[in-house]
């Protein structure tokens, strides 16, 4: 499997601490920011093709982390997080460019297949495949 | 709402409308009765004092008459003239000619001798001498003289005239017997009616006449019937008057004779005279029952049909008001459900990492080598599962609380109940539970969401079966309602039913009646939830041992 670039963004710092480790455990190349803020931050500094975006976070949420994203860096994939009773903003998310959406709790494999998809998404479009 | 409120309501408006008609009816009636009663007694009364003076009127002129011809007669004759019988006879035979009244005419000088006689009692009274008697003194005294009536010894009432003459310092007599019959006949033609009375009495209240009922000739009147006669014998002048009496009202009238101190009575029954009066108040009466049972009637039924629509509205009400508070309990416990979804969601996505992370290490080498790996390996996949059937739960709530918008598509019902049955039909056979459809073949394509509809059938015809459990059979119809363009899916099964208490609750989520752990009690909530959406309405009907039937209501359009 191809190595690629993920930014994990989630508030939640027990989950955001394991995932990274499990991603990285899986060959990938994995950071987790903790608020929409950081996120925008750490893009400004590293490329990275995928991000995994929680929805609601304190301060800048997922949605308006996402339109900043999308804004900025075009290419990059988002697949967005819902913990909570809203997969209209997961829908919505979709609408405003994400790749996906996903309910926490998910298996890890099945967060990985999207991450995949998306990448490959992103080579597509890259015009790179 | 009590049945007896009603009840007692209905009561309420029809006394109501009885007292506030009957009331009015009554008084009306009672007044108009009223007057006429005393307008028509005036009436009758006036009558019977016209009646009175008339008989009075007739017997003062019969006895005037009588005294005026006995005057003339004892005024144009000389005493030595009268004397002469044969003259008399003559005198007699002329007078009698113009009245059978007379009996017989005698002539009496002042010591009482009885000088001549013409009658039938010549043998007998020709020697008589009236100097003792009663009459005698009286005429001696008032120069005319009317005796009350006496039988003597001739056995039939009769009275006396008695005229005194002077005649060169002589006086004598003239004195004629009267027939009472003729009196008695002016009488009689005031016995008015089949009860109608009428007699003279003295100034003793002695009877002059034969009355017709009150007692005899010569005695005190005694009225029958055990009723009390009044006594009118000091009467003065004319008056009529009614007198309550045992034996029921009698109206009399009075008169006292202008030419002799007698007093002529006459009693009527006032039930003969007022009959007319009678018949008023018996039709007035009849009129008013039938109209007070006309307005019982009208009362009872206007009232019965007005509870009749108050409890139609009534019932209405409620149920629309069930209806308002059970979609707004289950949209209020659709919010609360969502918001305790997502706050258990993200420490099971924490629960569910560490878990992963940790299986993620117990593959690696070094760890293989533990004594309790197997343990931990098992620790840990239990862990996961349960994480899997939480979070299953916690989506399903999740799906119960959002708002999506169902998808708007062509939905032909009888096709989704068959897909949905491809599901269900393995597990029913291998329960032994058969699945009879009878799906109306000309319903019509409607604008619904196929999906979201089949998992509202999913839900209940899982119901069903988990109900029946072996052994039975559900049945699924299918009908178009015309009237409010609805098609009808109706599930019915045979299972156990659900009791009363708990029909109300079995949309509510959580509610449950399965084991712990085989169901949510969320799959009727949330078909109950999709079907508002979707526009429709579900409604269950079920009796304890005699099975479920839930029929979901869809718009057409």
């Amino acid at each position: 499997m191809e190595k690629f670039r993920v930014l994990v963004v989630d508030d939640e710092e027990d989950f955001l601490e394991t995932i990274v480790k499990r991603l990285r455990d899986r060959d990938l190349e994995a950071t987790g920011v903790l608020s929409g803020e950081q996120a925008l931050q750490f893009l400004e500094s590293q490329d990275v093709d995928v991000v995994v975006l929680d929805v609601r976070m304190p301060g800048m949420d997922g949605i308006e982390t996402l339109k900043e994203i999308k804004k900025r860096k075009p290419t990059v994939e988002v697949i967005m997080l819902t913990g909570h009773a809203s997969v209209e903003s997961g829908i919505q998310g979709m609408q405003l460019g994400a790749f996906d959406y996903v309910m926490k709790p998910v298996p890890l494999d099945e967060l990985l297949d999207k991450m995949r998809q998306a990448y490959e998404r992103k080579l597509i479009q890259e015009g790179r495949a | 709402m009590e049945k007896s409120y009603f009840t007692r309501l209905q009561w309420q408006i029809i006394t109501t409308i009885i007292t506030f008609s009957v009331v009015p009816l009554v008084v009306l009636g009672g007044v108009i009765y009223h007057q006429f009663s005393s307008s028509y007694t005036a009436n009758v009364l006036e009558s019977l004092k016209t009646l009175v003076e008339n008989r009075r009127a007739s017997l003062d002129l019969f006895l005037e008459e009588r005294v005026a011809q006995l005057t003339t007669l004892a005024g144009t004759h000389t005493l030595e003239k009268l004397r002469d019988e044969d003259y008399l006879h003559k005198v007699f035979n002329i007078i009698q000619a113009h009245s059978r009244s007379y009996i017989d005419l005698g002539v009496i000088n002042e010591e009482g001798d009885h000088l001549a006689y013409v009658g039938p009692y010549h043998s007998i009274l020709k020697g008589v001498n009236y100097k003792n008697e009663e009459w005698f003194s009286a005429v001696m005294a008032s120069g005319v003289h009317i005796s009350d009536v006496f039988t003597g010894f001739r056995k039939i009432p009769h009275f006396v005239i008695a005229i005194m003459v002077r005649e060169r310092n002589k006086n004598w007599i003239l004195r004629a017997t009267i027939d009472s019959e003729i009196v008695e006949n002016i009488v009689r033609a005031a016995w008015i009616g089949k009860r109608g009375d009428a007699f003279i009495v003295n100034r003793q209240n002695i009877l002059q006449t034969n009355p017709r009922f009150c007692g005899k000739l010569l005695e005190p009147p005694s009225c029958p019937e055990s009723f009390y006669c009044p006594d009118y014998s000091a009467a003065v002048g004319t008056r009529v008057e009614r007198i309550s009496l045992k034996g029921g009202d009698r109206l009399f009238g009075v008169s006292v004779l202008h030419t002799k101190q007698w007093v002529l009575v006459v009693m009527e029954d006032p039930s003969e005279q007022l009959s007319p009066l009678f018949t008023a108040r018996y039709l007035g009466v009849l009129i008013g029952l039938g109209g007070i049972l006309v307005i019982v009637v009208g009362a009872f039924f206007t009232s019965r049909a007005m509870m009749k629509e108050l409890e139609e509205a009534e019932r209405k009400r409620a149920a629309s008001e069930d209806m308002a508070i059970q979609s707004s309990k289950m949209a209020a416990l659709g919010k609360m459900a969502a918001g305790i979804a997502h706050e258990i969601n993200n420490p099971l996505a924490v629960i569910g990492e560490k878990a992963g992370w940790m299986q993620d290490l117990l593959k690696k080498e070094d760890l293989r080598q533990s004594k309790n790996f197997q343990e931990f390996a098992d620790a840990v996949e239990k862990i996961e599962f349960h994480v899997n059937r939480a979070k299953k739960i916690t989506h399903r709530l999740l799906s119960f609380g959002r708002r999506l918008e169902p998808v708007a598509e062509r939905v032909e019902v009888n096709q989704t109940v068959q897909d949905t049955l491809e599901f269900l039909i393995n597990e029913a056979r291998y329960r032994n539970i058969e699945i009879k459809t009878e799906l109306a073949p000309d319903l019509p394509v409607i604008t619904s969401d196929s999906s979201q509809l089949q998992q509202v059938l999913l839900n209940i015809i899982n119901n069903s079966i988990d109900a029946i459990g072996k052994n039975g059979v559900i049945r699924i119809k299918t009908h178009y309602l015309e009237k409010v363009n609805r098609v009808a899916i109706e599930i019915s099964d045979t299972g156990p039913g659900i009791p009363k208490h708990m029909l109300d609750k079995i949309f509510d989520p959580f509610f449950t009646t399965k084991e712990v752990g085989k169901g949510t009690g969320l799959g009727l909530s949330i078909s109950y939830s999709i079907v508002e959406k979707l526009g429709g309405k579900i409604i269950v009907a079920s009796e304890e041992g005699k099975g479920a039937t839930f029929t979901i209501y869809l718009p057409v359009t």
